[in-house]
């Protein structure tokens, strides 16, 4: 059997300026498997997965995909892993400048070179799977509440049916009912592709929903990681106030 | 205590980093454009917005500019008696200097904060980043229609501007200074030189290309929100305006040095 993990992360750090945002960072996921990175504002949750995608550079360390080193990849080499990739952005990044079927094809017609006609069948299919209909295909993203901006977003980070998945804050801005919404289509789309997904948030009932494990950043490091179902168990102090969102504990907060 | 010296050094190294930035920034899109894929689509829907919908602010110009420019050498060559040199200056000063500079300079205005606008908004809401996981290079998406569209549509714009602005001068020189319509019409076209034409159009196509360029880096190294955004569009006018004006005193000393 192939135990090589889909992504694996070893020693990465990141600085901007003299501020260290990952300091030796290692993380590894399964094929198939659904890990949910948790920590505070700021602690370079972001700055994790720009590094994975070669958005960021990292000064140190490796990142593996599916056994291959990616770090210092560019043009074409970069292009090809991206092809693995699927990202659903915090604020759902959509081209203002695109309907919606042709935000949620762009992958497949720009990407894949797909023919727009067969794309357009295709991303019909994916907004279907998130729930809207196709009445909306041709309307314009600026026309969309956050909640559907999300879906949308969600619908193109899956259309070209990528192995692996990042979601950035999926339920920050939504109300509770459209957070377990969009939580639930991750879930069911994740399941259907078999994609294995990374997705960073603070939202705790977000990260019960998604995750098959958790981990928690802190100081540039995975200080904690286990599986969803020890999280209310573990005694780490950092993630015991946390999880619970008390002012106190561990956590250094500047809040004067 | 402030060491003047200290200062002067930053800023001139700050300066030489933009330099260099600016270098890189360039070089890649030059880059971008020989090599594909080519998005022929996005250059023709750009070549509309810069070129087509530029016309109307760029022939009113040409227009008034050429109307003042007949009035103010008739009213100058009065005092040595060479009112009839208004259609040669009229033709000359327009195809030579005023028609693609004041058309480089509304284009930087309407043009590069336009370009600086979106490509800034695009970047500051992560759909930058959302083009490169979506395995498309954002030069050649979004740089490359914007500098070719640019680099050939200034130059027609400016052929245009050319013929509206004499027709200006004519409309002033026939009916306020009182000349006859088809000596206006055969001094203009005797005294005109190829060269005043193409050293026009070249001119003009320098200044779409920085004028597209400045609006692309600026846009592209836009942070920090709304107020970056308003800043990268600034800076991409201010640039595009200074660099017209300086590019213009070297492509004239190219043509007509000797």
């Amino acid at each position: 059997m192939n135990d090589t993990p889909r992504l694996e992360l070893s020693d990465v750090h990141k600085s901007f300026g003299p501020k260290v945002v990952l300091n030796g960072l290692n993380l590894s996921l399964a094929k198939g498997e659904s890990v949910v990175v948790i920590g505070g504002s700021g602690t370079g949750k972001s700055v994790l997965l720009k590094c994975i995608l070669g958005l960021l550079q990292p000064e140190r360390g490796s990142i593996r995909i599916d056994g291959e080193e990616t770090v210092g990849l560019r043009g074409a080499a970069r292009e090809r892993v991206l092809t693995k990739f699927g990202m659903l952005f915090q604020s759902a990044a959509l081209f203002d400048s695109l309907t919606i079927w042709e935000n949620v094809a762009f992958g497949l017609i720009e990407g894949a070179g797909m023919e727009r006609e067969k794309a357009r069948a295709i991303a019909i299919d994916k907004l279907a799977k998130v729930g809207l209909d196709e009445d909306m295909a041709e309307s314009d993203p600026s026309a969309l509440s956050g909640g559907m901006r999300k879906r949308v977003g969600l619908a193109r980070a899956i259309a070209t049916e990528p192995d692996i998945i990042f979601f950035d804050e999926p339920t920050t801005g939504l109300d509770p009912i459209m957070g377990d919404v969009i939580n639930k289509l991750i879930t069911e789309c994740v399941r259907d592709l078999g994609a294995t997904t990374l997705t960073i948030t603070h939202d705790m009932s977000s990260a019960r929903t998604i995750a098959d494990r958790v981990a928690m950043l802190y100081g540039g490091q995975i200080i904690w990681a286990g599986g969803v179902d020890e999280i209310d168990q573990c005694d780490n102090p950092f993630v015991d106030q946390f999880i619970h969102g008390r002012e106190e504990g561990p956590f250094a907060l500047d809040v004067t | 205590m402030y060491n003047p010296l200290a200062i002067v050094g930053r800023f001139f190294l700050a300066f030489l980093a933009t330099i260099g930035r600016l270098s890189m920034f360039t070089g890649k899109s030059l880059s971008a454009v020989v090599t594909p894929p080519f998005y022929w689509r996005l250059c023709l829907q750009q070549m509309m917005t810069i070129g087509y919908y530029s016309l109307p602010v760029v022939g009113l110009t040409a227009l008034f500019t050429g109307a003042v420019l007949a009035l103010q050498i008739y009213l100058g060559s009065a005092r040595f008696g060479a009112e009839s040199a208004v259609p040669n200056i009229v033709v000359v000063g327009l195809t030579r200097e005023l028609g693609p500079v004041l058309a480089g300079l509304m284009l930087g205005g309407r043009v590069g904060a336009a370009i600086a606008a979106e490509l800034g908004t695009m970047k500051v809401t992560e759909q930058l980043d959302a083009l490169i996981t979506l395995q498309t290079n954002p030069f050649r998406y979004l740089v490359v229609p914007r500098l070719v569209a640019a680099t050939v549509t200034t130059p027609i714009l400016v052929l245009i501007a050319d013929i509206i602005g004499v027709m200006g001068g004519y409309l002033v020189g026939i009916h306020r200074l009182n000349f006859n319509s088809a000596v206006y019409l055969k001094n203009s076209y005797d005294f005109l030189e190829a060269m005043d034409v193409t050293s026009g159009l070249v001119k003009a196509a320098v200044f779409g290309f920085l004028i597209a360029l400045m609006g692309c880096y600026h846009g592209f190294n836009s942070k920090g929100g709304a107020q970056g955004v308003g800043r990268a569009t600034t800076d991409a006018v201010v640039s595009s305006l200074i660099l017209i004006l300086i590019s213009n005193y070297f492509v004239t000393e190219a043509f007509f040095s000797q």
